[in-house]
């Protein structure tokens, strides 16, 4: 399981999984579930219309993830933000369709596009990658205090000069840019469950921030992980296991966390009994 | 006039089913959208076309019927993102993703075993765009039914919904149950979506729900005066939109004219983005100040001695 | 309408509102605001709900534009990057899910404007702690800010303010949900911390007289006009009755103010919390 071609789907996964990770732990603690879905998906519209023009697919997904990224930006501002997300995806996969519909693109490749073909990764997609996986780590760490300031306190944080639009800004295009190096690899649909299940579980497990970047990762890394192994065995798609496994762990961290809860109220009951 | 009217666009069957469904979406969808939008619920409505899809996916694989798929899929999805979500818009919105991540590997699978059991292409399309030409008009009734059944339940409900979106904590004060409002709307919000997204597909599932309700409640005051402006747009845009996707068949002898949802999902956004213009919203506050009566200002008592 | 007392030192004040106006929609919310605030005062802007309290703390600290007027900090025009000011919100809107420490957004306070992700020196870390000691945080410094409550919540917000050493602490109706108990602990706090740090503080609020023993001055806001100086020259009669432009009376009883119409008196409405009451 561990030769050939799959070493190459083993390391491209490990840095899947540390990108969506790190990026993961703001999409969730800033509440932006639904652009970390709308992005990648208008994406996909992007890389139909650029090889319907004889263009690089990536290049088609590098250009449309920016443009939602900065539309989404731009609209939320004025307006309610999930409306902006939801009529801005809706455009672009519009726009996906009517290009489609322009050409005889066939099954496979919208398949790819969405789900993933990770099993498939040649060695050759792997630098891409991992240069463009180290920018968006690098941006949110330079961007982490301020990310995290303007989650909490905008208003206070714009009273001192941070201005909460520029940094949602500057946030949806790092997710751009993450998207843009996983959705080749891993699926426009799926690079959101790893955004998303591991984050929401690290923070069911910590108080403090930093541990919950760390556990982001660390549970991202194990779901796809495990997803590959067991696929490769069943055969069956990659992107089922990262789905149900994202969900299983956040599942799991709200159940350690409701036993945790109870355990301490039936301790505090007994305390109380006990000094009655 | 005949540029606009291609010929034969009255007279084909295609397009008068088109039309029917058409139209009978778009008010569901736009009384289900005000709600959905005043509810700050929009990732909901668009994450259940998705998980409808799956179900859709699912019912084809085992055989059943593609609609008790999609409305089974779209209900329980529904019903699994109220049971983890709660009131506050961020954890809602984390709900619908770990659902909807659940519900896309879901399809992956299905779609997998799908194509290895039948070797059918176009299947992903089909489920993901769908196409409201090529719809069988038998649907018609059946969505038209369980449309106006949904319908009648948001009247039913209306009053509530409305307080508790609002205002949870008073809406609370006064009896009703938020979580059982909250619940009772989101199913009625999935059989909505499903019911769209088999008709018409997931893109125009998602835009006829949110693009009229969104720019009808920006140009108007009332929930009322909301509900029918987005039903009017969204009955005007689908037609509109019809009329161009037929008409582009005929715009270039080689071509095979641009899908309806390009057309329609492109009239809704740049309605939207219209009345976003400044200039545009100064002029319809004028008109309702000028136009508008004079409520009588009361001021709620101060209790003393804050 | 200014009526301030004495001749002060020539020290620069740490603001001044001046001529501050806004108005929209056609109503005017200020008119012709102005007022100074000194090094080390404590200033209450009083006034009832939706007397423009909120929006002339936000212009302040230069959220919104005033149609006219001006706004100067330490004698400078407002700058983007305010260090000089601390805000404390009235609260804070998050949930008990978000992993991040009381601990955590008070160290914030420090650095949560830098770029880069350099670690904590420990003579950071113990400007922390010794934060949290000030404002009585330390039993739930490391709960999660969501679960803390209102007023618990605000002592955090607090000590995130001070931690950058603002000259003026800006408070927007702190004192406005808790129980009379909590004010009077809030307010001795603010009190306490205002001398030792040497901090101005402008607190809103809609009753005064859990203020009278620890105001140096007030800022007497109604119908978009104010009255400031210190609270014998402003709470009067004749200053308050010119302000709300019509005859209204001052009673002092037990050490708490009462202001109080006429029967029949209009824009009954405006008068703060304390003055419900008619007299015959």
């Amino acid at each position: 399981m561990f030769s050939g071609f799959m070493a190459n789907a083993w390391e491209v996964a490990t840095i899947v999984a540390v990108v969506a990770g790190v990026v993961g732990f703001f999409v969730v603690l800033r509440g932006s579930a639904f652009p970390a879905h709308a992005i990648p998906n208008g994406a996909f519209a992007g890389a139909a219309g650029a090889s319907l023009i004889g263009v690089n697919p990536l290049i088609g997904l590098g250009v449309f993830s920016l443009l939602a990224a900065l539309g989404i930006g731009t609209l939320g501002r004025r307006g309610r933000a999930d409306v902006a997300t939801a009529l801005a995806l809706v455009f672009m996969l519009a726009l996906g369709a009517a290009f489609l519909s322009q050409s005889t693109q066939y099954e496979p490749q919208i398949f790819s596009l969405l789900f993933g073909e990770i099993l498939g990764v040649s060695s050759s997609e792997i630098l891409p990658v991992l240069v463009l996986g180290i920018a968006s780590v690098l941006a949110v760490a330079v961007l982490y205090r301020r990310l995290l300031v303007t989650a909490v306190i905008p208003d206070v944080a714009a009273s001192r000069g941070i201005s909460p639009h520029a940094v949602e800004m500057a946030f949806l295009v790092v997710v751009a840019l993450a998207t843009t190096m996983t959705v080749p690899v891993v699926g426009a649909l799926l690079i959101f469950s790893l955004m998303i299940g591991p984050p929401a579980a690290a923070r069911c497990l910590t108080d403090r921030p930093g541990i919950a970047l760390a556990g982001s990762v660390a549970i991202a890394l194990a779901t796809i992980w495990a997803s590959i192994a067991i696929s490769y065995v069943s055969n069956w798609p990659v992107g089922f296991f990262v789905g149900t496994f994202s969900a299983a762990a956040y599942g799991i961290a709200r159940g350690l966390v409701a036993c945790r809860a109870a355990g301490n109220r039936r301790a505090a009951a007994r305390a109380s009994f006990s000094v009655a | 006039m005949h540029v606009l009217f291609e010929p034969g666009l009255l007279s084909s069957g295609p397009v008068r089913t088109a039309a029917a469904l058409g139209a009978v979406v778009a008010i569901v969808s736009a009384v289900v959208g005000v709600f959905t939008v005043v509810r700050s619920q929009s990732f909901a409505g668009h994450a259940l076309t998705d998980v409808a899809t799956t179900g859709g996916a699912g019912a084809t694989l085992v055989g059943v019927s593609p609609l008790a798929g999609f409305l089974g899929g779209s209900v329980i999805g529904a019903g699994a993102m109220d049971a983890i979500g709660v009131q506050r818009v961020r954890s809602r919105d984390l709900a619908t993703g770990i659902v909807l991540g659940a519900a896309t590997g879901l399809s992956a699978l299905f779609l997998y075993l799908e194509t290895t059991r039948s070797a059918t292409t176009g299947v992903t399309q089909q489920i993901l765009f769908g196409s409201i030409f090529t719809v069988d008009p038998s649907t018609v009734p059946v969505v038209a039914v369980l449309g106006a059944a949904t319908l009648l339940v948001i009247a039913a409900i209306r009053r509530p919904l409305t307080l508790s979106s609002v205002s949870s904590e008073v809406a609370s004060a006064t009896g009703i149950s938020v979580r059982g409002i909250g619940l009772a709307f989101m199913v009625a919000l999935a059989v909505s979506v499903g019911l769209t997204s088999i008709a018409i597909g997931s893109i125009l599932s998602t835009a006829l729900l949110i693009g009229p309700a969104a720019t009808a409640i920006r140009l108007t005051r009332t929930m009322r005066a909301s509900v029918l402006l987005a039903c009017a747009l969204g009955v005007a845009t689908t037609w509109l939109g019809i009329l161009l996707a037929y008409d582009s068949f005929y715009w270039d002898a080689s071509s095979q004219g641009l899908p309806v949802s390009f057309f329609i999902v492109s009239i809704t956004f740049a309605g939207y983005l219209v009345t976003g213009i400044p200039a545009v919203r100064r002029r319809v506050e004028l008109r309702w100040r000028r136009g508008g009566t004079v409520r009588a200002r009361t001021s709620a008592p101060i209790a003393a001695g804050g | 309408m200014t009526a301030t007392g004495g001749d002060r030192a020539a020290a620069v004040p740490v603001l001044e509102v001046d001529g501050v106006g806004l108005s929209f929609s056609g109503r005017t919310i200020l008119d012709d605001v102005t007022f100074e605030i000194r090094r080390g005062e404590f200033t209450g802007l009083i006034g009832s709900n939706g007397v423009g309290k909120t929006t002339l703390l936000r212009i302040i600290l230069g959220l919104q534009r005033p149609d006219t007027g001006e706004v100067r900090v330490l004698g400078q025009p407002l700058a983007k990057r305010n260090r000089s000011l601390g805000y404390v919100p009235q609260k804070v809107e998050l949930d008990a899910d978000v992993p991040i420490r009381a601990r955590d957004l008070v160290a914030l306070g420090l650095d949560g404007h830098r770029l880069g992700f350099a670690r904590r020196t420990r003579e950071q870390r113990d400007l922390v702690e010794e934060m949290l000691h000030a404002v009585d945080a330390e039993a739930f410094a490391d709960s999660r800010i969501g679960r803390l409550s209102g007023g618990e919540q605000q002592r955090v917000l607090i000590a995130y303010a001070l931690i950058s050493k603002p000259e003026l602490l800006l408070l927007d109706e702190p004192l406005a949900n808790l129980d009379p108990k909590s004010v009077q602990e809030i307010v001795a706090l603010l009190h306490r911390v205002a001398t030792d740090n040497g901090v101005a503080i402008l607190l809103s609020a809609h009753e005064m007289n859990a203020l009278l023993p620890v105001m140096d001055r007030i800022v007497y806001v109604t119908g978009g006009r104010a009255a400031s100086g210190t609270t014998e020259e402003v709470v009067r009669s004749e200053v308050l009755s010119r302000l709300y432009g019509h005859h209204v009376d001052v009673l002092r009883l037990h050490g708490r103010v009462l202001v109080v119409a006429e029967p029949g008196g209009t824009a009954a409405d405006d008068l703060p919390a304390h003055a419900t009451v008619t007299v015959d």
